[in-house]
């Protein structure tokens, strides 16, 4: 098990070296295309030739990404040429914000994705499960930006009830979180439950389920105790891959929202061509999404009792 | 060898009739699913929307009329503008019907692009293994490590929004999952003795992989397709209306609502009708993929 796992990291940290490698290659391989867009378009040739000369751009690349990846590790990503700050500065509290965000939507997704994929898993065909299935297709066809238009329409302009946007601009307030969850929740619950249904039903067709049956246990039992710790193992995976999907997400709800949050921080980098902040954020974002699917990896096997006594 | 004669003789247009019959046949085995049926109607309906756009939408969807217009107005000039008009006086309905056009050849061109070279690598890995599949896995490892939107963000600012390169971000992002899929399916089939059978009559790579082995895993990857189809859809709309998509005159779903989300207070039916419109696109496909997939797990 533990050389499994060292396994698994040792892959990450290649994957991790390997994105970096080439995240540095394509943004600053060509340094005056780097001092362009830290410059601004009117920069004269001179200067552009000064601030190479000052920021040790006229070495070789690979004598620059060692030292890039050095203080990448020790936290120094360099300063925003937006926000006029290091980007250390802008990033993590961002990326506190998008966490508030993602984990309330966790919060709310996760149990009602779980419930209805069991409810609807239970008793396949029933009309319950073709109700919840519908429902789920339904909901993951609207994308976020779609769906975040229809629900500021019908509960900020039409109700009155919550506000439309979520800048947080007269403080924090959690009832801007509101629309936002919203968003994500109707757009991801769709595909876990979805999961959960299909795993749910297989474990009903096994035998241990029909000897639980037959000897007479109440139905409400066999799910509880027989069913559903079984049918759990697979949601467990597509949950945890649910985070690197939420990292999209986080994207277009945060724009359309306007959250001061990490989704929108990225988009902000690209548009302005803020290299060392998109660097940045990208190099977050992936490493978020590369660990949890580790952890998905690694906790798929730790709750498989199959793989586990192999 | 029999089959191989029968094929040979058979005419041109006869064979094309036989195309037709199973096309037909097709959506005749669909019947027996009302959500497919419905997921086809709904793509059906837009594909002929795009098709005749400039038969249906009542004006042209560049013409500035009457800004703010609510739906149902009619203009001094006599055009009744059904579902309003935009910040700059355009109807909305003439532009999302012209927006179908954009959406249904950006989308299929896109996910054409992505299973072309998806089916390459996937065959190749699965049939050839060894180093081909190790190599080509550890790429798809690193494309799909990253969160799809933040890789498009990163290639289109890279590249520069425009139709072209829609295309090639969706190819590469899209690319490595496909692969994955008919890499497994290939798996699965290169022991058969049809594989075998083409092996020993000396059959090059190419047709194993395209006349033997990609016919044969044909059926998930329909499904698989249908589902691609309405993500490519979603992920150009979130493109269009992040900012990173076409140029501004075409008309876009995606775009329409990004700008008219500042206006949704006092003019709701600017975002309301685009937004309405794609995941109506959207859930064709998802219904129809999962009206697919019912039929082929009753056979």
């Amino acid at each position: 098990m533990l050389i499994f796992i060292g396994k698994r990291l040792i892959y990450m940290l290649l994957t991790m070296f390997a994105i970096s490698l080439i995240l540095f290659l394509v943004m600053e391989i060509n340094g005056e295309a780097v001092a362009r867009r830290v410059l601004g378009p009117f920069t004269s040739a001179e200067q552009i030739q000064a601030w190479l000369q000052a920021n040790g751009y006229l070495r070789p690349w690979y004598v620059r990404y060692v030292e890039w990846l050095g203080n990448v590790l020790s936290g120094d990503f360099g300063q925003s040429v937006r926000f006029r700050t290091p980007v250390a500065d802008v990033l993590w509290p961002r990326l506190g914000n998008t966490a508030i965000l993602a984990g309330a939507t966790f919060a709310i997704m996760v149990p009602l994705a779980l419930t209805l994929g069991v409810l609807a898993g239970m008793r396949e065909g029933s009309r319950t499960d073709r109700s919840i299935t519908v429902a789920s297709v339904i909901s993951t066809s609207i994308p976020e930006f779609a769906s975040a238009v229809l629900l500021t329409v019908i509960f900020s302009t039409w109700l009155g009830w919550l506000p439309g946007t979520s800048a947080m601009s007269d403080g924090w307030n959690p009832v801007e979180l509101v629309l936002p969850v919203m968003v994500l929740v109707l757009y991801g619950f769709g595909y876990i439950a979805r999961m959960t249904r299909a795993s749910m039903a297989e474990v009903m067709q096994q035998l241990y389920i029909r000897t639980a049956v037959l000897k007479g246990l109440p139905y409400r039992e066999v799910i509880l105790r027989h069913a559903l710790r079984n049918a759990m193992i697979a949601p467990f995976t597509v949950i945890m891959l649910q985070i690197n999907w939420l990292l999209s997400g986080v994207i277009v709800v945060e724009v359309a929202f306007a959250y001061k949050g990490f989704g929108s921080l990225i988009l902000e980098a690209a548009l302005n061509q803020d290299v060392y902040l998109l660097e940045a954020a990208t190099l977050v974002a992936v490493l978020v999404a590369v660990s949890t699917q580790m952890l998905a990896d690694i906790g798929y096997t730790l709750l498989n009792p199959r793989i586990r006594f192999k | 060898m029999v089959q191989d004669v029968g094929a040979k003789a058979v005419t041109p247009p006869e064979r094309r009739r036989s195309l037709l019959r199973t096309l037909f046949g097709g959506i005749g085995l669909l019947r027996e699913s009302t959500i497919g049926m419905v997921g086809f109607g709904l793509i059906l309906f837009w594909v002929l929307v795009a098709l005749f756009a400039p038969l249906i939408a009542p004006v042209s969807p560049t013409a500035t009329l009457q800004p703010f217009a609510p739906p149902g107005t009619v203009t001094a000039s006599g055009e009744t503008l059904w579902l309003g008009a935009d910040q700059l006086g355009r109807d909305v309905l003439s532009r999302v019907i012209y927006g179908s056009r954009t959406v249904l050849f950006y989308a299929p061109v896109a996910t054409f692009c992505a299973y072309f070279i998806g089916c390459i690598f996937g065959l190749l890995a699965g049939y050839l293994g060894g180093w081909v599949d190790d190599l080509l896995n550890r790429i798809a490892d690193i494309i799909l490590a990253f969160p799809v939107l933040v890789l498009y963000v990163v290639i289109i600012v890279l590249i520069g929004p425009s139709g072209l390169n829609i295309i090639l971000a969706v190819t590469f992002a899209s690319a490595p999952g496909i692969m994955r899929i008919v890499r497994g399916l290939t798996l699965d089939l290169r022991n058969r003795d049809y594989i075998a059978a083409a092996q020993t009559s000396g059959a090059s790579l190419p047709w194993i992989l395209f006349a033997e082995l990609l016919p044969n895993a044909r059926g998930p990857l329909i499904v698989d397709a249908c589902l691609r189809m309405g993500y490519v859809i979603i992920t150009i709309g979130v493109l269009g209306f992040l900012g990173l998509g076409l140029p501004p005159p075409t008309p876009d779903w995606g775009s329409m609502v990004a700008e008219s989300r500042a206006m949704i207070t006092f003019a709701p039916w600017m975002a309301v009708v685009p937004a309405i419109a794609i995941s109506s696109l959207v859930l064709g496909f998802n219904l129809l993929a999962d009206g697919l997939r019912e039929i082929s797990l009753r056979d």
